[in-house]
């Protein structure tokens, strides 16, 4: 099968590289750069456990294919520790007992950032909906809205 | 009060997980995240039909497909009598079919490729020629004399029956009902569930021919239970038990799922075999839904006698167990109903009777457990069921007939009417705390001021006690294997920690709880304590992680084996010292001697001595090993209140609050305790009002992606109010009991039942969960309330 070439940056790095055109983004970046944090948990978009952000939006990555991020700025779970330090949804999990098996987690910090990014001062309902593409099977979301809290309070604070 | 201070973190403080620090940087290590060298990949043709005669496999164009390594068939597995497996109740499963399908998306080949896409492409190639059966769907039918036979393997077999089982005293049940004054009954179907967790299933075998070793990352819950079966499935082809290892890494959640051995993990091991090669399969959602084991799927027919004064005297219960067509159960060998007689609940029943019957259809094979412990949630569903009816017949509130019915907290250990000893519980405690914290009076009185206004809302109570922490050697085992667990501990010479254990964590944080035992036992800071679990190769034999176990056995044994190294620390002190042993007191982290608590030697101490400066005579070193065989099971309990409203209009149905008290005995670490009942109570939620899984009378699966089988979301999920009081098991070394699956066993029953008290003033005596909009709607409307 005829391949594609993209070039895209993923948590500031440059990449290039040649793609089945089918090629879904989850397993562009799972298996060909080894960004293993990035999960895979249904095949229609319910799961949300590929969240990754694409410019800065938080999107499924198995519903996306890789050539469709030519040009663009990806981040995933692993680019969210900056210097050492956490951001501050991973530090609101960790606090919180946001995550039990951690499967859903990155998703759901993916789904976080964007979702923080635009509103810092968000009610428990607020926050309700934006996780609501998000399933977790452990949690019963009842901490995950507290590490969203958590965070939330921290960014306000100017924490990051 | 914890015994240990922070700095320790031993039972009773809230340590953060140690498990996190990986899962929040996405450096988590579970079976799709591994890669090896030249590794193939599996994919699996299904079954579109739920019954059909297999006429021929044409795998030419799958073959012709660049990258297409081969195609294996139920023929190429039976050249070496690997084509049907064991099933852990003694059944036997087609790993792949030679002669016929028996539910739709059955595996029926599989395609080995160099990478995922071409696998699919060659599955899609794969062209099957079937030959149509008649299907049987409903085990009611299934069971009727003129009902097609399904398993036409099993040799003279003349119906679709599998076993028939009962327990208690049937003829005192019967005199009970015969001597009652008041009786209740009620069918009560338990549909079929599925414990989705939100990563699928799949393994990397991984065979080296040289050596002769097979190695399989594997997501399961019982890793060691899981080589035995593999080497006694397989010995016959080389494959024994020194050979094998199993590695179960991070895993996804089980909940249940990750305890039978399915299909794809047999013939992954089998392509690796053959090949050479390291070969990865890993099931989609689809697959996982539709082919995975299933959960509950009890038609249960109750009847309740009592008193018009509300004693309750009986229980007689008659269940309809639709296994699929194999029975791939994941039950102790003894009890092919789980532990389902533990349905006289929480109340000091005199008599009861259980009988049920498992039956063949053309649908997937299970029967495994939904986050409970072997068929509990259908046993408490129906007993909290049944109370409520007989509350509401005989006009009491539900809260007064369970008070009065309880079984006193004097009375334990308590023997039942079905012949569990339930360990300790104070049920009238959990009940009161449950209803002041939620204001109980004042929601009755608001009910009737809204049912005056001609508002639903509703008020559910489930009085629950559990089972779990199997079990005792005397009566559990599964496939033969005692249901002990293990562990070993070893002290090294700077004091630092390795402990490993039989168990198997999903998520419930093992890797921080079992390290706070040592800790509270030792005095040991748990940060210098590292848990291993899950690899074969070095972890103590156990039956691994299910059944809320893992404390009550594999904890137990952590307490004992810790215990062991207490007692050697004691000898080494004593000789350090120059003291007698007798004459030294321990406190958390140090033995001293009686009176003079300066001549004192830290475990540190203890431990370079015992590697450095031991007693001449001492064997070396600081470890010990316990498998732990319990003497009883643990019986936690707790009681729920909910709220309900309910929409007119469309049927929907609001939990509004739900208070929870739960009462797992002494707590190890609160935080997660407190996690796992926000996480079970959402598991509780989720089959009382959104998840089934059904088939048409072709045998299609109806919900056979997360399209149409629902899993609650943050905004159904209401915001869960917990409490606890606490109430020790008298035979557990620490006290605790498990919790793991106590809010997904006791939270259904509490929903439904505040449903039908919304509804019992229009006629409404029962509704089978889920509980729909369009079931509420439809009950609404034929009580004429909704148009």
């Amino acid at each position: 099968m005829a391949k594609i070439e993209i070039n895209v940056k993923i948590n500031g790095a440059e990449h290039r590289a040649e793609v089945e055109p089918r090629m879904l983004l989850v397993h562009f970046l799972r298996e060909s750069l080894r960004l293993t944090g990035t999960h895979i948990g249904c095949d229609t978009s319910h799961c949300g456990a590929c969240t990754v952000l694409v410019d800065g939006r938080a999107v499924k990555s198995c519903t996306m294919f890789a050539a469709q991020v030519e040009g663009r700025e990806i981040l995933t779970v692993e680019g969210l520790e900056q210097d050492g330090k956490l951001h501050p949804l991973q530090e609101g999990f960790f606090q919180e007992h946001g995550l039990q098996c951690g499967y859903c987690t990155p998703g759901m910090l993916m789904t976080g950032v964007a979702f923080l990014a635009q509103n810092t001062s968000p009610t428990e309902d607020e926050i309700r909906h934006a996780i609501s593409g998000n399933l977790c099977r452990c949690t019963g979301y009842v901490n995950i809205v507290k590490a969203y809290q958590h965070a939330a309070a921290q960014l306000r604070e100017g924490g990051v | 009060m914890p015994k240990t201070s922070p700095e320790i973190g031993g039972m009773g403080h809230s340590v953060k997980r140690k498990e996190d620090p990986r899962f929040i940087r996405g450096k988590g290590n579970y079976v799709d995240d591994i890669t090896l060298p030249d590794m193939l990949y599996l994919d699996i043709v299904r079954s579109p039909f739920a019954h059909a005669t297999i006429k021929n496999i044409d795998t030419a164009k799958a073959l012709a497909t660049p990258g297409v390594l081969a195609v294996i068939t139920g023929k190429d597995l039976a050249a070496y009598n690997l084509h049907w497996m064991p099933t852990l109740m003694s059944d036997t499963q087609m790993v792949l079919p030679v002669e016929k399908v028996m539910y739709q998306a059955q595996e029926v080949a599989a395609v080995l490729a160099t990478d995922r896409y071409t696998a699919a492409d060659g599955v899609d190639a794969v062209e099957v020629d079937y030959d149509p059966l008649p299907v049987v769907v409903d085990p009611f039918k299934a069971l009727a004399p003129d009902a097609p036979v399904l398993r036409t393997d099993k040799e003279g077999k003349k119906d679709n029956h599998i076993w028939h089982w009962e327990w208690g005293d049937k003829s005192a049940t019967d005199q009970a009902f015969d001597e009652a004054e008041v009786k209740v009954s009620q069918d009560i179907y338990i549909p079929r569930i599925h414990v989705s967790s939100i990563e699928t299933c799949g393994c990397i075998a991984s065979f080296d021919k040289i050596n002769g070793k097979l190695t399989v990352w594997m997501t399961t819950q019982a890793p060691h239970a899981i080589r035995t079966v593999f080497a006694l499935v397989a010995g016959h082809v080389g494959l024994q038990e020194h050979k094998i290892q199993i590695i179960s890494p991070d895993i996804g959640g089980g909940f249940g799922g990750k305890v039978p051995v399915y299909p794809g993990y047999v013939i992954a091991v089998a392509a690796s075999v053959l090949t050479g090669k390291p070969v990865k399969w890993i099931e989609d959602r689809m697959e996982n839904l539709q082919a995975d084991s299933f959960a509950r799927d009890y038609h249960i027919a109750a009847e309740l006698a009592g008193k018009k004064d509300g004693t309750l005297t009986a229980l007689r219960i008659k269940t309809v167990a639709d296994h699929g067509y194999t029975d791939a159960a994941a039950n102790p060998s003894k009890f092919p109903a789980g532990l389902f007689h533990i349905c006289t609940g929480s109340y000091d029943l005199k008599a009861a009777h259980v009988e049920v019957d498992g039956v063949y259809t053309n649908k997937p094979p299970g029967g495994i457990a939904y986050r409970c412990s072997f068929r509990v949630t259908e046993a408490v569903h129906a007993i909290e069921r049944m109370t409520d009816l007989m509350a509401h017949e005989i006009g009491m509130d539900p809260a007064d007939l369970r008070m009065k019915n309880f079984i006193p907290s004097d009375k334990f250990p308590y023997k039942s009417a079905l012949g569990w000893e339930y360990d300790s519980g104070d049920y009238a405690g959990a009940l009161k705390l449950a209803m002041d914290r939620i204001g109980y009076a004042e929601l009755r009185k608001e009910q009737l001021e809204k049912r005056a206004r001609g508002e639903l809302m509703g008020i559910g109570i489930s009085s629950f006690t559990e089972i779990v922490g199997a079990g005792p050697s005397k009566h559990f085992d599964i496939l033969g294997l005692k249901m002990f667990d293990s562990a070993e501990i070893r002290v090294h010479p700077t004091c630092k920690v390795i402990a490993r254990f039989g168990t198997k964590s999903q998520g419930q944080g093992h890797e921080t709880t079992y390290a706070q035992i040592v800790a509270e036992e030792l005095g040991i800071p748990a940060s210098d304590i590292a848990v291993e679990e899950g690899d074969t190769d070095t972890a103590p034999y156990g039956l691994g992680t299910y059944a809320s176990r893992s404390t009550p056995v594999a904890g137990a044994a952590c307490a004992i084996a810790a215990r062991k190294i207490r007692d050697k620390a004691r000898k080494i002190a004593a000789y350090l010292l120059e003291a007698h042993e007798d004459d030294l007191e321990w406190e958390p982290g140090k033995f001293f001697v009686k009176g003079s608590p300066d001549r004192a030697k830290t475990i540190q101490d203890i431990a370079l001595a015992a590697y450095t400066n031991h007693p001449q005579g001492m064997e070396a070193g600081l470890e010990a090993v316990s498998y732990y065989d319990p003497p009883n099971l643990t019986y936690p309990f707790g009681s729920y209140i909910c709220v309900v409203d309910i929409d007119k209009g469309t049927g929907e149905v609001k939990v509004r609050r739900f208070m929870a008290v739960d009462d797992c005995g002494n707590i190890i670490n609160p935080m997660i305790v407190e996690g796992q009942i926000h996480g079970g109570l959402t598991m509780g939620l989720a089959p009382a009002l959104y998840e089934e899984i059904q088939y048409d009378e072709s045998g299609n699966c109806l919900q056979g992606s997360f399209m149409n089988y629902l899993l609650p979301t943050a905004v159904e999920t209401p915001a869960w109010e917990t409490d606890k009081t606490c109430t020790p098991s008298p035979h557990h070394p620490l006290g605790a009991k498990g919790v793991g699956e106590s809010a997904t066993v006791g939270a259904p029953a509490a929903i439904v039942n505040a449903v039908v008290d919304a509804l019992w003033h229009l006629g409404v005596r029962h509704i089978d969960i889920p509980i729909t909009p369009a079931k509420v709607w439809k009950a609404l409307r034929d009580a004429g309330v909704s148009e």
